[in-house]
């Protein structure tokens, strides 16, 4: 079993994009499991979400501690919240920032930084960044493939806003993939 | 079998749609919220040909829904935690009437404090109440309950209301696989509602009337058989279930593990899965712990509780909920199911408002079981105390 753990804020779409990536695993032919750790549900306060990739039926309800893959939405957050927890060898951080910062990043944890803020106001025209992770997601881990996650987005948003964040998605995906990041 | 990937409350809101409720009436809560959107939508968009009452509070929506039973109509309510506290006088009214509503509970914790997060506390605190009480560990078998459960209460030899529970957020907010089955096969199992008898002006009857000294303790007996009679058709419908969908209901109590092992865990709920998980890897490590999870708390089936757990040397029941003063109500029902066989029963009162519970934590409750360890608040944080 593989775990995600995704940071953000309230109102960044952290939940849909946990939504979206177990949609695009599951239909890609793994079990998947996604769920919020709902707070105070207000804008601006730091949420996670959690997704959870399987080859068997996925049993286990508890949040995640110990992540394969973690992304961070708004690299603010990492002054507040300790979001390598539980990291280790192997594992993957994807991190939304405009300026690489120093991390405190566990050994062994490969770390892509992306301005997925700028691809984001580029491609959709909103500082919303979540399908723009979503494609470095899908670059960075295999987990899922860039043609199912344009299969979930399509399925939730509509054809104008599906366009526009399959595009961001592409673009970061091809970054990732590219080494661009 | 097809299955989809989609949120907990969705799929039970589609699922209602496939048992063909003629009335909804629900008063949205935290975290049921989104399966009366989900109905209320379904409606409104004509996917289900229903009266869909709103109201102004949880009181109301049940009140909304004895009504229509008693008229003849298949009717679906849902709610949790404060919403069923509310709801209190009418939910003992719609079960001593004898009317087979089934209603979904978002299992939530009880105020104050507040909390928004889930335990088992409130449909506990309706233990009492002459409701069916089924309990998911996942979203499949919380759809699968409430097709269950219509079948159950319909039952002229049974007729009376269920609720299905489920974990709020913990599965009412998860995505995840769900085999949602087709309009024909619902149809089939289930079949239009035929009332035992329903109020109608050319041939006037009467629901919930007084009843004077004389009667009133034939109707609490009554009532208790009728609760009691429903273990066994839970049973012979959970069978036919699986026949149709095939995926088996036919046991109120279902072991993991459980044959051999030495220590077992009694659960209900979600917490199962997990369980399992745990179970696995300290079977991995040579221990034989197992697993039974109550998937029926009302009625409650001690008979096969005690059967189940016979061979086992030391149980440890998790519950969600307490008795304050006592134990948590899940212990005290194991305890006198297994009355007379000595092995010892250790209650953990845990996960209480939304704290997580990890397969550490499981470990961890089978070691202090096997300590002799029990009957305590497990996970207190001292330095808050």
């Amino acid at each position: 079993m593989r775990e995600l753990r995704i940071h953000g804020r309230g109102g960044q779409g952290s939940v849909t994009a946990a939504e979206l990536i177990a949609t695009a695993a599951f239909t890609a032919g793994v079990y998947s499991q996604a769920f919020p750790a709902f707070g105070v549900e207000r804008r601006g306060a730091p949420v996670q979400a959690f997704v959870r990739f399987s080859d068997e039926k996925i049993r286990l309800r508890s949040q995640i501690y110990e992540p394969d893959y973690i992304i961070v939405q708004d690299s603010t957050l990492i002054r507040d919240v300790n979001v390598f927890a539980g990291m280790s060898e192997g594992g993957i951080a994807i991190i939304n920032t405009e300026k690489e910062g120093t991390y405190n990043l566990p050994k062994g944890v490969k770390l892509i930084v992306i301005d997925a803020t700028k691809i984001a106001l580029e491609e959709i025209g909103l500082p919303i960044t979540n399908t723009t992770l979503m494609g470095a997601f899908a670059a960075a881990s295999g987990e899922i493939t860039l043609e199912a996650l344009e299969g979930a987005i399509k399925e939730r948003f509509d054809a104008k806003l599906a366009d526009s964040n399959i595009a961001a998605a592409k673009r970061a995906y091809a970054m990732v993939k590219e080494g661009h990041v | 079998m097809t299955m989809e990937i989609m949120e907990g409350s969705i799929a039970i809101a589609e699922t209602v749609r496939l048992c063909r409720p003629q009335v909804i009436s629900a008063y949205p809560i935290t975290p049921q919220t989104h399966i009366v959107e989900g109905l209320a939508s379904i409606v409104a968009d004509g996917r289900l040909d229903a009266e869909y009452i709103c109201v102004e509070s949880e009181f109301s929506a049940l009140s909304a829904c004895i009504g229509a039973s008693a008229a003849g109509s298949r009717v679906y309510s849902a709610t949790t935690s404060q919403g069923l506290a509310l709801m209190a006088e009418v939910v003992f009214n719609s079960a001593g009437m004898r009317l087979p509503i089934v209603m979904g509970i978002a299992n939530r914790a009880i105020s104050a404090p507040l909390s928004i997060w889930n335990d088992q506390q409130d449909s506990i605190m309706m233990r009492d109440s002459g409701w069916i009480q089924l309990y998911a560990e996942d979203n499949q078998e919380a759809i699968d309950m409430h097709i269950l459960a219509y079948k159950v209460c319909e039952d002229h030899n049974i007729l009376l209301p269920a609720f299905v529970c489920f974990d709020g957020f913990i599965l009412s907010h998860v995505y995840e696989p769900i085999d949602l089955p087709s309009q024909e096969l619902v149809d089939s199992f289930l079949g239009p509602f035929n009332p035992y008898q329903k109020l109608d002006a050319k041939d006037p009857i009467s629901f919930g009337m007084y009843a004077t000294p004389e009667y009133y303790l034939e109707f609490r007996y009554e009532h208790d058989q009728a609760v009691k009679r429903a273990a066994d058709a839970i049973k012979k419908y959970g069978k036919e279930f699986g026949e149709i969908f095939g995926r088996d209901y036919s046991e109120l109590v279902v072991g993991y593990k459980l044959e051999d092992a030495e220590t077992a865990i009694v659960a209900m709920g979600s917490i199962c899965g997990t369980v399992k998980d745990a179970i696995d890897e300290m079977r991995a490590e040579g221990k034989k712990v197992g697993l039974l999870n109550l998937r029926c708390f009302r009625p409650f089936p001690s008979t096969d509780v005690a059967k189940a757990l016979a061979h086992v040397n030391t149980i440890a029941v998790l519950d969600k909920n307490v008795s304050l003063g006592a134990k948590g109500a899940v212990a005290i029902e194991i305890k006198e199911a297994c009355y007379g066989s000595n092995i010892p029963v250790y209650d953990y009162i845990l996960g209480l408002g939304g704290r997580d519970v990890r397969k550490r934590d499981i470990k961890k409750i089978v070691e202090l079981a096997e300590k002799g360890e029990g009957d305590m608040f497990y996970g207190l944080r001292e330095e808050v105390l």
